[in-house]
């Protein structure tokens, strides 16, 4: 797309330009490149023309569609809309179609957004790179020859494609932030409970978020404003108003307190990343931001905490797939026989690790050393962030500690890959947003991303720092 | 977890059966590597003191989250069961749960 979604959507509004216009091109642009990147599961054209001519009748009858006035955007594949194929990229859901509309779409479709197709993804959100997908991985755009990152990779690769100027993701340990930093885009993840996940596929509960990846900062900061919302059909749903984050993106962040973390700088992140992050804390300082060293000692356990947390919620969550209501069903002689025969078909090798890790960090006799202490350092990881936030308004970091990396790299070593959540997982962890904004290049011309992360709530900051960032 | 607690073979042979998934001998083996190789990682939580550490099960905290007893719109029974591999009478049809093999089914028919 040539423009962003926050102009595109002014000239719909205005009349200057048809939602159908802006649709037609985004289709274009998908015929034209997916066949390369593999980044849509769906696309959703009819449905889209449709829509885009609704809204099109809306303008010439003088009424405003809303601030996302004939906007495409692509949806993760694990997020629900009514009618339209859900796959979470796995096997065992092949062919179901969801009987009702995710919050999120609600929300998009109400401000005039057309839902322009689903996107690839690893498999239930468990990865980075989007290997782990049942329909094949997503290439990066950036570099046909790397991964885009993940889980949300398809959604991070149709933005940095110019496909759709907008996408969801869902981040649980990282997953909208680093395909984001590895696509050259900026990514999204709200404070834990700001965006309702009503009709997202259940990951990790604790943990999972919905949040926007866009080719910019403002556009990033209009779809959390349009999404962000308290949600009676979400228990964990927030009830606090969420401050405006178009007007932070104009704001001025002299005076404002800014950590680098040390803890995630050296050792383990690849020099051309700690350089960026480097210069990253240069460009705020110029801006005027107050910039300190801090530490969070305790985010290195982040890690080791995650990788139980997550694969023991998962574990649970993964159990109603059994071949009795929805989605893939394999014959067995009695039900447990199918429910066995369904699961091994139906999952691909990183579910099942992780469903085997969690049920074991679950098991009796483990339970206390696994689960419960690793809920235990997640105390200890919040409590380092409240003591960083005593001296500042907002902390930097990598979002990924290298550059995209290569196809088969690391898929079949499962700790090499997770260790590519390093960076993102302790905001997870805690609850907290975090924002990856693209700044500059490093090996290869590839994209770094760096990371803001903020204290829960105060997504205004996050996005004022990150503003002032892409100025820089 | 120190080496005395390294998963074995037969840990995970167990957790598949648990976790209602069927792994091959060779799956198995490769899923007992890599599942060590994450549980020693995570091994460096242990040296954490966490005794007068409360867990964190949920990063922000609400309590008492109710809405108003109002019936509004659900799923009808058909959109529900719409989506059924195998439906039956308004019903999801599973394959027998329990089935007797011939000679204790024998037995049991005769008590």
């Amino acid at each position: 797309m040539r423009q962003g979604a926050l102009t595109l959507a002014r000239h719909v509004r205005s009349g200057e330009m048809s939602a159908v216009e802006v649709v037609e091109e985004s289709l274009a642009q998908i015929k034209a490149k997916d066949g390369r990147i593999s980044a849509f599961n769906a696309v959703l054209g009819e449905r889209s023309r449709r829509r885009a001519a609704e809204i099109d009748r809306q303008v010439a009858l003088g009424e405003d569609p809303g601030p996302l006035a004939g906007i495409p955007v692509a949806l993760k594949d694990n997020i629900c809309a009514s009618g339209v194929p859900t796959t979470c990229s796995s096997r065992i859901l092949e062919g179901w179609l969801p009987p009702y509309d995710a919050t999120v779409v609600t929300r998009l479709q109400a401000a005039g957004a057309v839902i322009i197709g689903k996107t690839n993804m690893d498999e239930f959100a468990m990865g980075s790179s989007t290997e782990a997908s049942a329909t094949g991985p997503t290439r990066n755009p950036c570099d046909l020859s790397r991964v885009p990152g993940g889980s949300s990779g398809g959604s991070a690769a149709a933005v940095a494609a110019g496909m759709t100027p907008l996408a969801l993701g869902s981040d649980t340990g990282g997953s909208i932030r680093q395909p984001a930093a590895l696509c050259g885009v900026v990514g999204a993840k709200p404070t834990y409970g700001r965006v309702s996940r009503y009709g997202l596929v259940a990951f990790a509960s604790s943990l999972d978020q919905i949040g926007p990846i866009a080719a910019d900062v403002a556009d990033a900061a209009l779809a959390l404003e349009v999404i962000a919302s308290h949600d009676p059909m979400d228990s964990t749903s927030i009830p606090d108003p969420c401050e405006s984050l178009l007007a932070a993106v104009e704001r001025d962040v002299g005076g404002m307190r800014v950590g680098l973390i040390t803890d995630l700088l050296g050792e383990g992140i690849d020099h051309d990343v700690t350089e960026r992050v480097e210069a990253a804390a240069r460009a705020l300082e110029e801006s005027g931001a107050e910039v300190q060293e801090v530490s969070v000692p305790s985010i290195s356990y982040g890690l080791s905490a995650y990788y139980l947390i997550a694969p023991a919620e998962a574990s649970s969550n993964l159990a109603r797939y059994d071949g009795v209501r929805y989605g893939l069903r394999v014959k067995g002689e009695n039900t447990e026989k199918m429910n066995v025969a369904t699961r091994t078909a139906g999952f691909g090798d990183e579910v099942k690790r992780r469903i085997m890790l969690g049920t074991f960090a679950l098991s009796v006799g483990y339970y206390d050393a696994y689960y419960k202490k690793a809920q235990k350092v997640r105390t200890l990881v919040i409590r380092d962030f409240e003591a960083a936030y005593r001296s500042c308004d907002v902390l930097l970091a990598p979002t990924s500690p290298s550059v995209a990396f290569a196809f088969g790299e690391r898929i079949d070593d499962p700790m090499s890959m997770y260790y590519s959540d390093v960076c993102t997982i302790p905001s997870s962890l805690a609850g907290h947003p975090a924002i990856s904004v693209p700044f500059g290049t490093g090996a290869g011309g590839l994209p770094v991303g760096v990371q803001i992360l903020a204290p829960p709530l105060r997504e205004a900051d996050m996005f004022a720092a990150a503003a002032a960032l892409e100025r820089a | 977890m120190s080496s005395e607690h390294r998963i074995s073979i037969e840990d995970v042979a167990h957790v598949a059966k648990l976790a209602r998934l069927h792994l091959s001998d060779e799956e198995i083996l490769r899923f007992t590597t890599q599942l060590a190789d994450v549980l020693d990682h995570a091994s460096d939580i242990e040296s954490l003191n966490t005794e007068e550490v409360e867990p964190t099960s949920h990063p922000y905290p609400l309590s008492n989250v109710f809405r108003s007893d109002d019936p509004g719109p659900t799923l009808s029974s058909e959109e529900a069961l719409s989506q059924g591999p195998e439906v039956e009478d308004g019903q999801f049809r599973v394959p027998p749960i329990l089935i007797r093999s011939q000679q204790s089914g024998a037995a049991a028919m005769r008590q």
